[in-house]
């Protein structure tokens, strides 16, 4: 059980304009699975190679349970990092892979072949020990990538876009091994990914980043619930962005007057609303008239795009619900003052579209 | 697009024995002079064999055995030191982008562009200021002239395909920067070392006027041997060298086939996933 703490932590690079990673401070609980989450190119990578030892940060600090491990070469950290492409040594047998880091640090024969036996039982691969990594799947190399690391029992595990590669089923196997893995090890797991979904199924908590700054540190829901900024919500699907003014439980805009949550934020500010949380049918509170000015067909959901007095609202609700509704048409919808939330107007430039 | 099976295995067939006789047929006159007692025109075959050349040519006083402990030393040397040189240039060739890369290429491939007399000419000047000349260790410096480049340019072909992600994976499980090396670049870069280091053998093992002109005639390898026996009109003597002098070129090829072929995956060393 390691906390690992990020302080400042600043990468930059000669001749290159801003920094790749600007300033990254994160508290990761011991024994945590959290993501680092943002779109290609945004330092996430950068991050994790910093706290594996592979790169060197141009500034700030990276410490394992208040000590500073800046000075300790990658082999000599305790912290394992499994690539996003497995990265399995073609020339070596599955379990001479996984045996690979046990050997290094020169582990009794015995001892390497009874761990290596015992963690490709733990990833459901007990007989491939003998298979070469190329006569294997995409979703067993990558389980064999996660052996090799989990058998040196890290004490920091950090995963490169780990479910990446995966078809969609063989996700959410991964996923499970993962979750169940991590949680029974109690390693203190970050991993690094650019698919929000991804973020928001395996991790405890999402450092969301932008642009190699912080945006957001949360428990997944807050990201769609309490998203901290206009971009945040946008990254994480949202649509609606209402400018206006908030004050005494109410949100003034174009609109009309919407009952707010309480502890809503109060002066100018962004009204943001879920799609998936607007409601067809009239309501005692918050209920508006909309004109349908399209209706897209999801397969699972239905998207409705809506004008309320020429403000544009998007609605995803279930193809039942939508039934009937024709573009054009003008309907009742509401919005429950709970899934309502207040941002801080920064002159969010885009805010307006 | 029907293909007759059975022509085109009749072809490649006489296209392998075509090629065959091609480098076999110029030697065989070498090996029945190396047994010949007189073998004059118009005669096909001499009139009558003998061991005598082999017997002077493998004994204390031709020089051949020394001659030929020498230039196996020398190649080694020169071969061992090309892949040192020559496995860190690669990489820098094969891995990295720099400004002036080319012109580097262009260089490294010099000596085998720039008539080899030129450069060693030029070069006898420095290597008298520096007490080399007439000797090994000189000689096998000269040696690296040539070898270099082939060296050089098979590392950089290996290294293109490489990935050095897997350095980062063996790092950040575990390994020391030697064990890395050891356990991860090299068996991806071993086939590379091993081809490279065959030709560098051989390019050393062929070298005459480079010898001759910094060894100033006092380091004698097999090839100046060779020539002095052919000069001098000794046909058999020349032929049982010249038989001794061709060994190391068919064990290569003997040893290399299987990596020629280009049918080995590895030469390709840890290709990109």
């Amino acid at each position: 059980m390691t906390e690992v703490r990020l302080t400042s932590l600043t990468k930059t690079y000669p001749g290159e304009a801003g920094a790749a990673l600007d300033a990254l401070t994160l508290d990761i609980p011991s024994g945590s699975l959290t993501a680092l989450l943002g779109p290609s190119g945004c330092g996430k990578t950068t991050a994790m190679k910093m706290i594996a030892g592979l790169l060197s940060p141009s500034a700030g600090d990276v410490t394992f349970d208040g000590r500073s491990v800046l000075n300790d070469p990658p082999e000599a950290r305790g912290a394992v990092m499994v690539f996003q492409n497995h990265l399995l040594f073609p020339h070596l047998s599955v379990a001479d892979n996984v045996g690979f880091g046990l050997r290094m640090r020169r582990r009794p024969k015995a001892e390497v072949r009874d761990r290596v036996a015992e963690i490709l039982g733990r990833v459901r691969l007990p007989d491939l020990g003998p298979r070469m990594p190329s006569e294997l799947s995409g979703g067993q190399q990558q389980r064999v990538a996660l052996a090799r690391a989990l058998v040196l029992r890290p004490k920091v595990l950090l995963l490169d876009e780990p479910l990446s590669n995966l078809d969609a089923h063989l996700r959410l196997e991964m996923r499970d091994l993962i979750r169940g893995l991590q949680q029974e090890m109690g390693i203190t797991t970050l991993f690094v990914t650019h698919d929000q979904e991804e973020a928001v199924v395996l991790a405890d908590r999402v450092a969301l980043i932008l642009n190699g700054k912080l945006c957001q540190y949360d428990v997944a829901e807050a990201f769609y619930k309490r998203p901290a900024s206009v971009d945040v919500a946008r990254f994480f699907g949202g649509q609606n962005f209402v400018p206006g003014r908030s004050g005494d439980g109410l949100f003034q805009s174009a609109l009309g007057p919407l009952q707010l949550p309480q502890g809503a934020a109060r002066g100018a500010g962004l009204l943001t609303v879920r799609p998936e949380a607007v409601r067809l049918g009239p309501a005692p509170v918050n209920s508006l008239t909309a004109t349908v000015t399209a209706r897209i067909f999801l397969g699972t959901q239905t998207r409705l795009k809506l004008s309320v007095n020429d403000i544009p609202l998007e609605a995803v609700v279930p193809p039942d619900a939508a039934e009937g509704v024709a573009v054009g048409e003008v309907i009742d919808v509401n919005l429950p003052p709970g899934a309502l939330w207040v941002l801080p107007h920064q002159g969010d430039r885009r805010a307006a579209q | 697009m029907d293909r007759d099976p059975a022509l085109l295995r009749t072809l490649r067939g006489l296209a392998g024995l075509a090629l065959i006789l091609w480098l076999v047929l110029p030697l065989i006159p070498l090996a029945i002079w190396s047994f010949a007692r007189g073998w004059r025109f118009p005669d096909i075959l001499p009139q009558s064999w003998t061991m005598q050349a082999w017997n002077y040519a493998l004994s204390d006083t031709s020089g051949v055995l020394d001659s030929l402990t020498l230039t196996i030393w020398i190649a080694l040397c020169a071969t061992g030191l090309s892949i040192l040189i020559g496995v860190p240039a690669g990489r820098a060739l094969g891995l990295s982008n720099f400004r002036g890369k080319g012109l580097v290429e262009m260089m490294i491939l010099a000596p085998i562009i720039v008539p080899g007399i030129a450069v060693a000419l030029g070069l006898h000047g420095v290597f008298i200021g520096l007490g080399l000349t007439n000797t090994t260790t000189g000689v096998i410096l000269v040696h690296l002239i040539p070898t270099l480049p082939y060296m050089t340019l098979v590392m950089a072909g290996i290294f293109a395909n490489y990935d050095t992600a897997f350095e980062d994976q063996a790092r950040s499980l575990g390994a020391s920067p030697w064990q890395t090396f050891r356990h991860v670049t090299l068996p991806a870069i071993l086939p590379g070392i091993i081809v490279g280091g065959l030709f560098a053998f051989l390019v050393s093992w062929s070298q005459y006027i480079l010898t001759l002109l910094i060894g100033g005639g006092r380091v004698i390898t097999l090839p100046l041997l060779l020539f002095n026996f052919a000069a001098s009109g000794r046909n058999d003597i020349a032929g049982a060298i010249g038989m001794i002098y061709i060994l190391p070129g068919v064990l290569v090829l003997i040893l290399t086939a299987r990596h020629l072929t280009g049918r080995n995956v590895a030469i390709g060393g840890l290709g990109r996933l």
